[in-house]
Order: C-alpha cells, then sequence, then structure tokens
C-alpha cells in the first residue's frame, strides 16, 4: 500500500497528552500528523474522512491482549485478532508470552511480528518470558529479547514460585532496563480456585481465590521491587486493597504502575448466577465494594491504565460445568464502548477517560504513540460515542465470542482506524 | 441506529434466565438444588415420598409409574450406596434403568460430556440421574438436554445433594414434624459438603426454629453464615439444648494436616459420643449422610444407640428418590409422566 495523504475534518479532537479537545482538522502523511488546525500549504489529500459527530482521538493501546498464536490458532489467530482490534479502534496490541511456544526467544519475538506485519491491522508487540518456557526456574536471556523487540518482561498468568527466582528476575531486568509486568498471584493460595472466595463461592459450592491470593502476592512483590530497583506494572488487579497497597507504595515514591480490565469496573462475581462459563475469569469477578473501588482508582488516577484482558476462546472451551471450563473473557470489542461508559457514567470526562486506553498505557511502554502531535505517528481512532449497539454473535469482531457482556447494549462504535497514517478499517454502517 | 443524544447510557439489558427447576406452572422440572425451591415443593417432595414409604408388608412392591420411561444412572464420580438406592427407587417405579459409571479414565478419552450427552440422547433416555465432581455438572447437563428430559442432581461437587437432604427432612419430619420449633446443628465438613449446603437450604425453607453449624475454622467455607446459620466452633456450646443434630462425614484426605492435624484431636473436639450428647435435649435424634468413620466423626455407641437415626434415613432414601423421578418424569410431549 503506497502511503496516503489524509486529511480528517469536522471531528472532535481530543488529545489527552497535549491537553487538547477541540473541533479540529487533522492533515496525515508519510505515516505522520502533518498539521493540526490549519493545512500545511499545498496539502493534496489522497482521502478525506468526514468527522462530523465523531471523536478523533489516539488510537488504542490495549496492555493485554491474547492472539493466540502461535499455538492455539483453533481458538484465534494474529490475522483475526489485529482485524478485529482494528474495527474496534484499537491500534496497538500487547501480547503476553504465555503463546506455544513460549516467548522467551529471538525467534519466536520475530515469528510474531512477521505475522502481524503480513496481516497489517494493527500493531503487536510483545512481553517477554521472565523466566525460561515460564517455568519460574532459569530467568531468560532478556538482552537479546529486548534486541528482537519485546517491551517488557512478564511470566504472564503463571506466578514465579521461588522468591529467589524472582528477585534474580527483576535485578537481570533492571539491568537491562526493561519493566516487568506481574498479574499478581499466590498460587498457594489461589490454588485450584475459579471464583472469588466469599459468601457466593460457598453458596455455588466453587473452589474459591481469596482476595489474600492477590494481596500477599503485591506484598511480596513490592519488597522485592524496592529492593531490586525494577521498574514494575501491575497487571488486571482484582481487588480494591492490592489497588491501595500499590497506589501507598507509589506515593512512598517506587517506581511502579497498574492497569486493570475493563469487565472489572463493571461485572462484579453476582455476574456468575448460576454457573455462567463466560464469567469464568482469571483474576476473577470479586465483590461489590471491591468493583466500586477499582472504579474509584481508575477516577482518581490511582490505577494508570485499562486493558481488555482479552483471551478468545472456541465454543467448546466454554461448554462445561463451570469449573472445568477455561477461564478468560474476549475483550476487544467491548474495550472502547466500556471505556466510553465511564464517560457517559461521569466517573471520568471523556479526554480523562481515552487517556486510560492512549497515552498513559503508552508512557508505562516507554513508547512515542499514544498522542497526536505534529510529527507523531498517525495511530488515530475516530468513533462515534452516541451509536448504539448489541453485543452478539453477528457484532462480534474477534474470533473468540466468549464474553458475559453478549446481549448488553453499547454505546460507542469504532468508524475509521488508521495505523502509521494507514486506513486499516472503515465502516460507515448504522 | 444512531442515537443522537447526550443522555444517560440506558442500564445494561440481560436477559434473567428463569428458574430452570421449576415449569410454567411452578411444578418440579428438574432437581438439581434446593436453593430457589419454595415451600410448597419442598413439602410436596416430602408428601409424595410418605405416600411411596409403604408398610412394611408392603415393602419392595412395584407401582408402574414410571413403566415405558428409561431412566440413565450418569455417574462420574463413585458410588455405591446412593447410585444403588436411585436404582432402587427407578425400579420399584417400574422404570428402564440403565446405570453408566464414567471413570475419569474413560472421560479423559476426549469425549466431552456434550459428546456423551447426545449419544446418550440418541437412546431415548428420559431422566438423568447424575453424579459429577464439579459444581454446577448438573445445571449444565439440564441446560444441554431437550425439552422432554429431566435431570436429578445425585450431588454435584461441592455445590448440593438435594434428594440426601429431602430424605434427611422426611426422617426429621417423621421425628419431629414442627420444624419451627426445631433447633438444629450441623457438625463436620461444612467446607467440601455439598450434603451441608443443601441441608442448609432446606430447613431454612422449611422454617426451622434455629439453625447452628459447628466446626473449626479450617472446615467453615467463607461467608457461611449468609446462608442464615448461627456459626460456632465449639461442639459443646453449639449442640446445648438442640433437637436434632447432624454430623457430617470427614474425608480420609482431610484428615492429615491439611485442614485438621490428626484425627486424634479432631475426635478429641468434634466427635459425638454419649456423654456429649447429655448437652442436647434429652430426645434428640442424630443424624449422617453415611458411610460413617467410627471413631471419627462419633462413637461407635452413639452410631448405633437410641438417638440414632441413621438406618432410617438409607431407608428413607428410597421413598425420596421415588418421589422425586415421579414428580419430575416428563412425556415426549412434555407433559407430567405422573
Amino acid at each position: 500500500m503506497t502511503a496516503q495523504r489524509i486529511h480528517i475534518q469536522g471531528g472532535r479532537f481530543i488529545d489527552p497528552a497535549n491537553n487538547i479537545d477541540a473541533k479540529q482538522d487533522l492533515w496525515i502523511a508519510d505515516g505522520k500528523i502533518q498539521a493540526l488546525g490549519t493545512a500545511p500549504d499545498g496539502f493534496k489529500a489522497d482521502l478525506s474522512i468526514d468527522a462530523n459527530g465523531l471523536v478523533v482521538c489516539p488510537g488504542l493501546i490495549d496492555l493485554s491482549a491474547r492472539t493466540r498464536e502461535p499455538g492455539q490458532s483453533d481458538k484465534a489467530t494474529i490475522a483475526s485478532e489485529t482485524r478485529a482490534a482494528a474495527s474496534a479502534g484499537i491500534t496497538t496490541l500487547i501480547g503476553p508470552p504465555d503463546t506455544n511456544p513460549v516467548i522467551d526467544s529471538a525467534a519466536v519475538v520475530e515469528l510474531i511480528h512477521h505475522k502481524a506485519r503480513q496481516a497489517n491491522y494493527s500493531r503487536l508487540l510483545v512481553l517477554g518470558a521472565l523466566t525460561r518456557g515460564l517455568g519460574g526456574e532459569t530467568i531468560t536471556a532478556m538482552h537479546t529479547l529486548k534486541g528482537a523487540g519485546v517491551v517488557g518482561m512478564s511470566n504472564a498468568s503463571l506466578p514465579v514460585q521461588n522468591t529467589l527466582v524472582l528477585r534474580r528476575a527483576f535485578e537481570y531486568a533492571a539491568t537491562h532496563d526493561l519493566t516487568v509486568f506481574i498479574r499478581p498471584d499466590d498460587p498457594d493460595l489461589s490454588c485450584g480456585g475459579c471464583v472469588h472466595e466469599g459468601a457466593l463461592s460457598t453458596r455455588l459450592g466453587l473452589p474459591g481465590i481469596p482476595e489474600a491470593a492477590e494481596t500477599v502476592a503485591v506484598a511480596k512483590t513490592l519488597e522485592l521491587i524496592e529492593q531490586t530497583g525494577v521498574r514494575a506494572h501491575f497487571s488486571q488487579l482484582s481487588s480494591k486493597r492490592a489497588a491501595h497497597m500499590i497506589a501507598r507504595a507509589r506515593h512512598d515514591g517506587l517506581k511502579i504502575t497498574s492497569d486493570v480490565a475493563a469487565h472489572h469496573l463493571y461485572l462484579t462475581e453476582v455476574d456468575i448466577r448460576n454457573y455462567d462459563s463466560a464469567c469464568h475469569l482469571l483474576p476473577p469477578l470479586r465483590s461489590e465494594q471491591d468493583r466500586d473501588g477499582l472504579r474509584e482508582c481508575i477516577g482518581t488516577g490511582m490505577i494508570d491504565a485499562i486493558c481488555s484482558d482479552h483471551q478468545p476462546h472456541e465454543p467448546d472451551a466454554k461448554q462445561a460445568p463451570f469449573p472445568d471450563t477455561a477461564p478468560g473473557l474476549s475483550g476487544l470489542d467491548t474495550l472502547l464502548p466500556l471505556v466510553n461508559r465511564l464517560a457517559n457514567e461521569k466517573l471520568l470526562s471523556l479526554p480523562e477517560a481515552i487517556s486510560r486506553v492512549t497515552h498513559l498505557p503508552a508512557d508505562i511502554l516507554g513508547l512515542d504513540s499514544g498522542k497526536l502531535g505534529v510529527g507523531d505517528v498517525a495511530d488515530i481512532c475516530i468513533f462515534d460515542p452516541d451509536s448504539h449497539w448489541f453485543v452478539s454473535s453477528e457484532t462480534l469482531q474477534s474470533q473468540g465470542h466468549n464474553t458475559p457482556f453478549m446481549g448488553w447494549e453499547m454505546q460507542g462504535r469504532a468508524r475509521h482506524t488508521l495505523v502509521n497514517g494507514q486506513l486499516v478499517f472503515s465502516s460507515d454502517h448504522d | 441506529m444512531s442515537v443522537d443524544t447526550q443522555a444517560q447510557p440506558t442500564q445494561p439489558v440481560k436477559v434473567k434466565p428463569g428458574n430452570i427447576q421449576l415449569d410454567q406452572n411452578g411444578k418440579l422440572r428438574h432437581f438439581l438444588a434446593i436453593e430457589g425451591l419454595p415451600k410448597t415443593v419442598l413439602t410436596q417432595i416430602l408428601d409424595t415420598a410418605e405416600s411411596f414409604a409403604t408398610p412394611r408388608e408392603h415393602h419392595g412392591k412395584k407401582v408402574d409409574l414410571l413403566k415405558g420411561h428409561t431412566i440413565a444412572n450418569l455417574f462420574f464420580e463413585p458410588s455405591t450406596r446412593t447410585r444403588t438406592t436411585f436404582e432402587l427407587a427407578a425400579k420399584r417405579l417400574s422404570a428402564d434403568v440403565l446405570n453408566i459409571n464414567i471413570s475419569a479414565s474413560s472421560s479423559s478419552k476426549g469425549e466431552t460430556l456434550l459428546d456423551m450427552l447426545r449419544n446418550l440422547e440418541a437412546m431415548h433416555i428420559d431422566m438423568f440421574v447424575v453424579r459429577h465432581g464439579s459444581s454446577g455438572a448438573a445445571h449444565f447437563i439440564a441446560n444441554n438436554v431437550p425439552s422432554h428430559v429431566s435431570v436429578l442432581n445425585a450431588g454435584d461437587g461441592s455445590h448440593e445433594h438435594p434428594t440426601q437432604a429431602m430424605l434427611d427432612m422426611f426422617t426429621i419430619r417423621q421425628h419431629k414434624p414442627d420444624f419451627p420449633s426445631l433447633r438444629v446443628a450441623i457438625v463436620g465438613d461444612l467446607m467440601h459438603s455439598r450434603v451441608a449446603r443443601s441441608q442448609i437450604h432446606a430447613l431454612n425453607t422449611l422454617g426451622v426454629g434455629e439453625l447452628r453449624v459447628i466446626a473449626p475454622q479450617t472446615l467453615l467455607p467463607a461467608g457461611v453464615e449468609k446462608l442464615g446459620v448461627q456459626v460456632y466452633q465449639n461442639l459443646e456450646a453449639g449442640i446445648k439444648d438442640v433437637d436434632v443434630i447432624i454430623m457430617l462425614r470427614l474425608q480420609r484426605e482431610r484428615m492429615h494436616g491439611a485442614y485438621i492435624p490428626s484425627q486424634g484431636e479432631y475426635f478429641r473436639l468434634y466427635g459425638m459420643t454419649e456423654q456429649r450428647l447429655k448437652l442436647a435435649k434429652p430426645d434428640v435424634i442424630v443424624m449422617h449422610p453415611g458411610p460413617i468413620n467410627r471413631g471419627v466423626e462419633m462413637d461407635s455407641a452413639v452410631a448405633d444407640g437410641p438417638h440414632s437415626v441413621i438406618l432410617e434415613q438409607v431407608s428413607n432414601g428410597i421413598a425420596v428418590r421415588m418421589a422425586a423421578m415421579a414428580m419430575t418424569m416428563r412425556n415426549p410431549d412434555g407433559s407430567s409422566a405422573v
């Protein structure tokens, strides 16, 4: 595809990083923003996008999205999910390292980058494995992985049980100036659990995961972060207490950030009802106090970013008695409307809400994207904040239809998506 | 469908599933859990069971209520006693019975539970009696069978075992019919017990006066008090002046360190002895879902003593299971079979 010269006209331009929320046109060429407000001299657009009534903002950056490739292409593929991301206004996906093979060598990183380039929709960046094979025993060649382009290190959802190995991994990551991403979980405490431990797990007779599985892991990890000086990010917090512990440590000067998955801002354990396997999630949906606490933290900025924690599954994976089903939800399609909803519910202004999925995750990753100043990369989401749609098998673009939001009415839908100044998605229906 | 408005978003639309256990007329459709069933249905089960609990001279005589219907006992966990009473109940109603034991090895051949159900449906089974190690398995099966097929839960994970609870209610009612005046204590491994959960729901629905649970904290599930029980960690205090004591079975693998330090210490603190029984009402009845670990949950003197109704529970199990089968069985057109 040859480089396009694009004029986006008439939209409400929101660029939280530069504190702009105004009706303003954009001119794009060579993959970059050429001008804002006033056309550059002699600019001839190949394509003009009418954005009247629409919001023009940086493309969304999703801190955790599994494309299932390599290893589980029966669930989804890099092509299917980067395409779904583009149609949902998400221009950058961050893939955790628990692919098969695990992302613990440069070859796997290159394979994934290659497939994403071939697909030519949204960007796919990856985290490298903190330990070899995610086994929790030996640290990986982090310098090599960094050279291959990983944007951080993580042991995905498999906690490193040996505290000494964890310490060495943090020290080595610090040596190479890499951020470690931690999904806090004490495996001894969460062992075998599939729902939040409390009155509901007792009533349904399901093995519970206590809040302490998250808070104990946070406490231990915070100590090691302080000792090693590593830059760290806590992923997918599910409890209010853990979020507060992290905020307190940051207030005391630790270099840490955190995110929450969008569904944890809306759902609670009660949504499991009578064993709805779409709500089998890890970390689990917790209590109403936790949900409200997490919302408050996103509102005040104590939690930095919102991710989808996208985990697409084939239908069979959810067709079994609840504890025997695969955990995780398909979240790409609902990320933008759920973030938009935070603004509709007046928890945040729309620019603040957008910042949680654009420049704040970019800052966590150390990326230049997530903002739209002149000269910045033109990764852009143009969405209709008032478009109402229902979540259904027909409207979902991800190959995974496993969402607890099935049947919900959503508000906010991407209309055009640009990656590197190229139009990768455009829809005029509705 | 674009709506031009800045108004507050509409509330999420989510379909509330109705009570899968009841049909439109409020009649029992599947028997999966005590929770969610109204008192009238529980009482109807007890009354129906009463009609099947024939005098001794008629014992074992068949009725042909379910002649021509096929019931499959689908047991994913080993069980002799429960399966046998379900089988006997089905045969006394003149149903055809198919026993299918699915050991862990055969279900690990890769056939999914849904595939297995489809295969069995092709054999025109009218009712599945299901025991499964995963909580929610009976609900899952009930959600995935054709509309005329009924499902009876014979125990799912740590969730519920509703027929066991109803045979316990039946036994209590025979001895002490006025539930609101009763004080009942459930003792032991509440954490893992599906029987206890069903009993708690049944006793509360039938309006029992006071319901206590007694166990060390390691064997009490989180938030158990929200099920409507008083929590005691001391046995002597908990059984004071109670009318009914239900002892729960302690699985062998939980006796050595994981939940309690030893059998000996458990028996010293929570074992039922004749001496301790004196703290309860003079006419207290002692129950146990079986099989008993003598010397762990209770002394033989209690198990075989005058207060024990443990063997009555076993024989009542057949009548209660006959009632559950007769009430839920449907004809192919969906109408009630009985």
